[in-house]
């Protein structure tokens, strides 16, 4: 059963100058964690407003729980979550406060709702009495998230609640969305963290107000096209700027400790130019490519589509 | 032995009770990539800004650019450049307004200000954005232009506050290739970032926890030392001990 439906979304701003959503459709199964992964001014924070009711699309259709967005839109409001990209509690209320506030607007209490919520608010339990501006990023996230969960919603938005949160914040917001996901909570998130996708049972990478590709995170780093490498010798740098401009190279780029190399021809000759090239230490191998790579192959094509456009 | 262009001994903050950085010790080489790293609230912000002069330190010491933070402050101020993702470029300005102000602000004379606003825009590809505001460009580009801007008086060492937040994976690197251009022409980089991968392109990284450095070290050493295969493991194993609730 699909939870969210989208079928030709569009959405412009600024008297139709500015294209945010392109025609849009997908759909997000009944329990699923969806990923909407892609870089900020792709278009994820207009589909999220939409979808919520907050923004009317220019043409398409879209439903939530079976319900349209823009005729029912009453009945989404009370059946919803979400977590706006900007920090949007009351600042000069404390913890409990915002969140007794947000359970009274949905005609219920914190008590009637604590248990989806207890594993989250213990951490912020001790803080219960500090105003929510004074709260530390990570601790902010932490209430956002229980405010917007308070009335116990069918479907959860979440547009960026990882940004600028440090590893570890991340890792354990990601183990409490799986742990509402076993709660039959439908989860729609949105990151610019590549390394996220693969904790959603499925991604769409999005760009320019276009979704560049939807499937599960395995589906989609098996559809990418080439052998990928992983190099490295004692100087990065030079490393890179050599692999630049090899007449093999399809695309090159820093990974981590490694360079990531896609290359026509054989992986012999690539080895054998960068010995001459003086490289010491050269590693050369044949690695998996990870949603990043996807995307950032995906990026090449777009561009390279755009460049002949523009030619 | 190349030149230390950071030196800190026993570096502190105190906001009454609460000790923001406790006792950093460590010094930065110039033409280093010197990553920052340390979870939300452990005290990476606060030591930037004592370094940039923009915080008086509690006790310790520090030298930034050969000057001491506490008695020449006007001079590490005229030998550095400072980005975040927070603040930079004025949106309300256009792009080669943007270079021109901050060329003033460095001291930077006329003549060199209209040769470097030529020289940046060509650099970046801006030549059909030079006379649009600034709040108009894609959040990628402004991060690129605001770090030309940071580097604009070509100082010795320039500080990045998590300067690539939110953009695309290819979006990200283009700016690293910036960030290795500038170190390669010699001039240091202190950099933050909640992107771990990143810390693999430095060529020493910091980890600090509950305002003590942790851990300082090539990338490669660390790995080794906490046996991990990634900088993101050891900042885990590092970091998820801390007490401090962020």
């Amino acid at each position: 059963m699909e939870t969210i439906t989208l079928q030709h979304i569009t959405k412009t701003y600024n008297k139709k100058t500015v294209l945010a959503v392109d025609d849009i459709s997908f759909a997000v199964n009944k329990g699923e964690i969806f990923g909407l992964i892609g870089p900020d001014g792709a278009g994820k924070s207009s589909i999220f407003r939409i979808l919520t009711t907050l923004l009317l699309p220019d043409s398409g259709t879209a439903t939530v729980a079976g319900l349209d967005v823009v005729k029912d839109f009453k009945a989404i409001r009370g059946i919803v979550g979400y977590m706006p990209g900007r920090f949007s509690l009351y600042q000069d209320l404390t913890v409990e406060e915002n969140l007794s506030f947000f359970a009274t607007v949905f005609n219920t209490s914190i008590a009637e709702n604590y248990e989806l919520i207890k594993d989250i608010y213990v951490q912020l339990e001790p803080f219960k009495d500090r105003r929510a501006g004074k709260l530390s990023g990570g601790m902010k996230q932490k209430l956002a998230l229980c405010c917007a969960l308070i009335h116990k919603p069918e479907v959860l938005f979440l547009d960026e609640p990882t940004t600028g949160v440090d590893v570890i914040s991340r890792k354990e917001f990601w183990d409490m969305l799986k742990r509402l996901k076993e709660q039959g909570i439908t989860i729609l998130v949105s990151t610019s963290y590549m390394d996220e996708a693969t904790l959603c049972d499925r991604i769409g990478l999005i760009l320019n107000g276009k979704l560049l590709s939807v499937a599960s995170p395995a589906d989609t780093i098996k559809a990418y096209p080439e052998q990928l490498f992983a190099v490295k010798s004692t100087s990065i740098y030079n490393l890179l700027l050599d692999l630049r401009v090899y007449a093999g190279t399809i695309n090159c780029y820093t990974f981590g400790e490694y360079l990531h190399l896609s290359i026509k021809g054989k992986e012999e000759d690539a080895v054998q130019y960068l010995k001459d090239k003086g490289h010491k230490e050269l590693r050369f191998k044949k690695i998996e490519p990870t949603v990043e790579d996807c995307f950032i192959n995906l990026l090449k094509i777009e561009n390279e589509r755009d460049s002949h456009k523009d030619g | 032995m190349s030149e230390t262009v950071i030196k800190t001994d026993k570096l502190t903050k105190r906001f009454g009770d609460f000790v923001a950085v406790d006792e950093i010790t460590f010094e930065v080489s110039k033409g280093e990539i010197f990553g920052f790293l340390g979870a939300n609230g452990a005290g990476k912000t606060t030591a930037m800004r004592m370094l940039c002069c923009l915080s008086v330190p509690t006790s310790g010491q520090a030298t930034v650019a050969g000057y001491n933070v506490y008695k020449q402050p006007d001079e590490v101020k005229k030998n550095i450049g400072y980005m975040s993702q927070k603040f930079s470029l004025y949106d309300d300005l256009t792009v080669k307004e943007n270079i021109m102000f901050y060329g003033g602000i460095y001291g930077l004379p006329t003549k060199v200000i209209k040769d470097k606003t030529e020289e940046l825009i060509d650099k970046l590809g801006l030549h059909n954005e030079a006379d649009k505001l600034v709040q108009s460009l894609p959040l990628g580009w402004k991060q690129k232009l605001s770090f030309s801007v940071a580097i604009v008086h070509q100082p010795k060492i320039v500080f990045l506050d998590e300067p690539t937040g939110g953009v695309d994976p290819s979006m990200r690197r283009q700016f690293w290739d910036l960030i290795y251009e500038a170190a390669h022409n010699g001039i240091t980089i202190f950099v933050s970032t909640h992107y771990l991968d990143e810390a693999e392109y430095c060529n020493r990284v910091s980890i600090m926890v509950d305002g003590k450095i942790k851990a300082l070290d090539t990338p490669e050493q660390l790995r080794k030392t906490y046996r991990a295969s990634s900088i993101e493991e050891v900042f885990y194993k590092l970091a998820k001990g801390a007490l401090r609730a962020e």
